[in-house]
């Protein structure tokens, strides 16, 4: 039996095409490392300066010099590069990295995404989030589909500082995968076992649903 | 710019000519690229009301972290503090002023400074919160925000290698904000495990040439072990 969260990383990692240049954020979305197969062409980007990060197995030494942005010690695989931080972030703000997964404290119906800052709460800077999801090819939110408390996190609008306008691809929680397209959040997966009523009960955003295509996961 | 061949020289010669209140520059990313001996000497130095640029503070108890827990630091300059506790504490304590901006404007001021222009144009962060108070411009048809650069007294930075004339080469993600800073300060003192002679370092592996160098210092591997984080081992 799969947890929540090895359910989403396991979808998660349906996402990345062989070939790609991927980048992965901190927290959740940094575990798809173990869940891309070792042998395809996949590049992981890390803003602090690498193209085709491989996490460090237990058996080796760690290098002092080679962390990602997290700040875990890493590898690299074959093909990789190291660069300064200039050079990194005009991959990113040139939309070279084809698709980034990110964690989200909010996300709404028009792609909007809130994922730095929670005033009075918790503000330890935005990072290198803001040109990454303002610039990315492609946007996969990973999220809880609710916080802590069972609040809704899927918003009809964020309430919470933006850290990019329509800046999402798609959202993929443990209850749902959603596409955010023009008409609003198009439901095309929903978690096994869950009903339609279930899931719209917990999010606050409307949901396009049509359930003669809809997929399990 | 220091003569050439009085740039190799001690630790605390080269921080002794650092000011009170002066602005500086500190390479790395996390621990990777931090100066840690510069930073340990500038903190036995004394030198008071600085004001730090680094894409992050270090973490409580090694580098910046230090400075910050002294009480040195009037103003830090960052993209991000989710490591260290203690700087976001001296934050909202209102004992240190943190002027925050995202991490790849930030390497675009320094490097802009760093090759002698005055700012750029950027379309990052129209509409958000860190627009705020920026100035726009409208250019065949698309709006631009004006990033001023940002430049530095001193910049404090990490090297592998050196020679005696001041050519760096950065090692692995040790590199990050180090060559961007080297060439954005009136003043950058490199700390490098070994400094060879002028003609011993492969020309073509040179990141950062001698001339934006003023001093090389060698220092210990072992003092960067203190940025060594156990818990991510």
């Amino acid at each position: 039996m799969l947890s929540d969260q090895q359910r989403m990383l396991t979808r998660a990692a349906r996402e990345v095409i062989d070939g790609q240049i991927v980048n992965l954020g901190i927290g959740l979305p940094t575990r798809l490392f173990h869940y891309l197969p070792d042998d395809m062409n996949v590049l992981v980007h890390s803003e602090n300066g690498v193209l085709g990060c491989r996490p460090r197995q237990a058996s080796e030494a760690p290098d002092i010099d080679m962390i990602d942005s997290g700040g875990a010690y890493i590898t690299t695989r074959s093909g990789a590069s190291v660069f300064d931080s200039a050079t990194s972030f005009a991959m990113i703000r040139r939309s070279r990295v084809d698709v980034t997964f990110m964690g989200a404290f909010e996300v709404d119906q028009e792609g909007n995404l809130a994922n730095w800052k929670i005033p009075g709460k918790f503000s330890p800077g935005i990072g290198g989030a803001m040109e990454l999801a303002q610039k990315v090819a492609r946007l996969v939110v990973l999220c809880s589909h609710n916080d802590k408390h069972g609040n809704p996190k899927i918003l009809t609008r964020c309430q919470l500082p933006l850290t990019a306008s329509r800046c999402i691809s798609r959202i993929i929680t443990e209850k749902a995968v959603m596409d955010v397209t023009p008409e609003g959040l198009e439901v095309v997966e929903i978690a096994e076992g869950l009903s339609v009523e279930a899931l719209r009960e917990a999010t606050d955003a409307p949901l396009l649903i049509d359930e003669s295509r809809l997929g399990r996961f | 710019m220091t003569l050439l061949n009085h740039k190799s020289c001690d630790i605390d010669a080269a921080i002794a000519e650092i000011p009170d209140g002066a602005t500086i520059m500190v390479g790395g990313f996390g621990s990777p690229g931090t100066p840690f001996a510069l930073l340990d000497a500038l903190l036995a130095s004394g030198q008071r009301n600085l004001t730090l640029i680094k894409n992050d503070a270090n973490e409580p108890g090694i580098g910046i972290g230090k400075l910050i827990e002294a009480g040195r630091v009037k103003r830090l300059i960052t993209s991000h503090l989710g490591l260290n506790r203690t700087a976001i504490d001296a934050m909202n304590a209102g004992e240190m002023e943190v002027i925050f901006h995202p991490q790849g404007l930030l390497a675009e001021k320094i490097r802009c400074a760093g090759v002698g222009h005055g700012g750029f144009l950027t379309d990052i962060g129209i509409g958000t919160e860190i627009a705020e108070g920026r100035q726009e411009i409208s250019m065949e048809g698309c709006t631009w925000a004006i990033e001023p650069a940002l430049q530095a007294d001193v910049a404090l930075i990490h090297a592998e290698r050196a020679d005696r004339y001041g050519n760096l080469i950065y090692r692995a993600t040790a590199s990050n904000f180090n060559p961007l800073m080297a060439m954005a300060a009136e003043r950058v003192i490199a700390q490098t495990y070994r400094i060879d002679e002028p003609g011993d370092l492969p020309i073509d592996t040179i990141h950062t040439p001698c001339a934006f160098v003023s001093h090389v210092v060698q220092v210990a591997r072992a003092s960067s072990q203190q940025g060594v984080r156990p818990h991510a081992l």
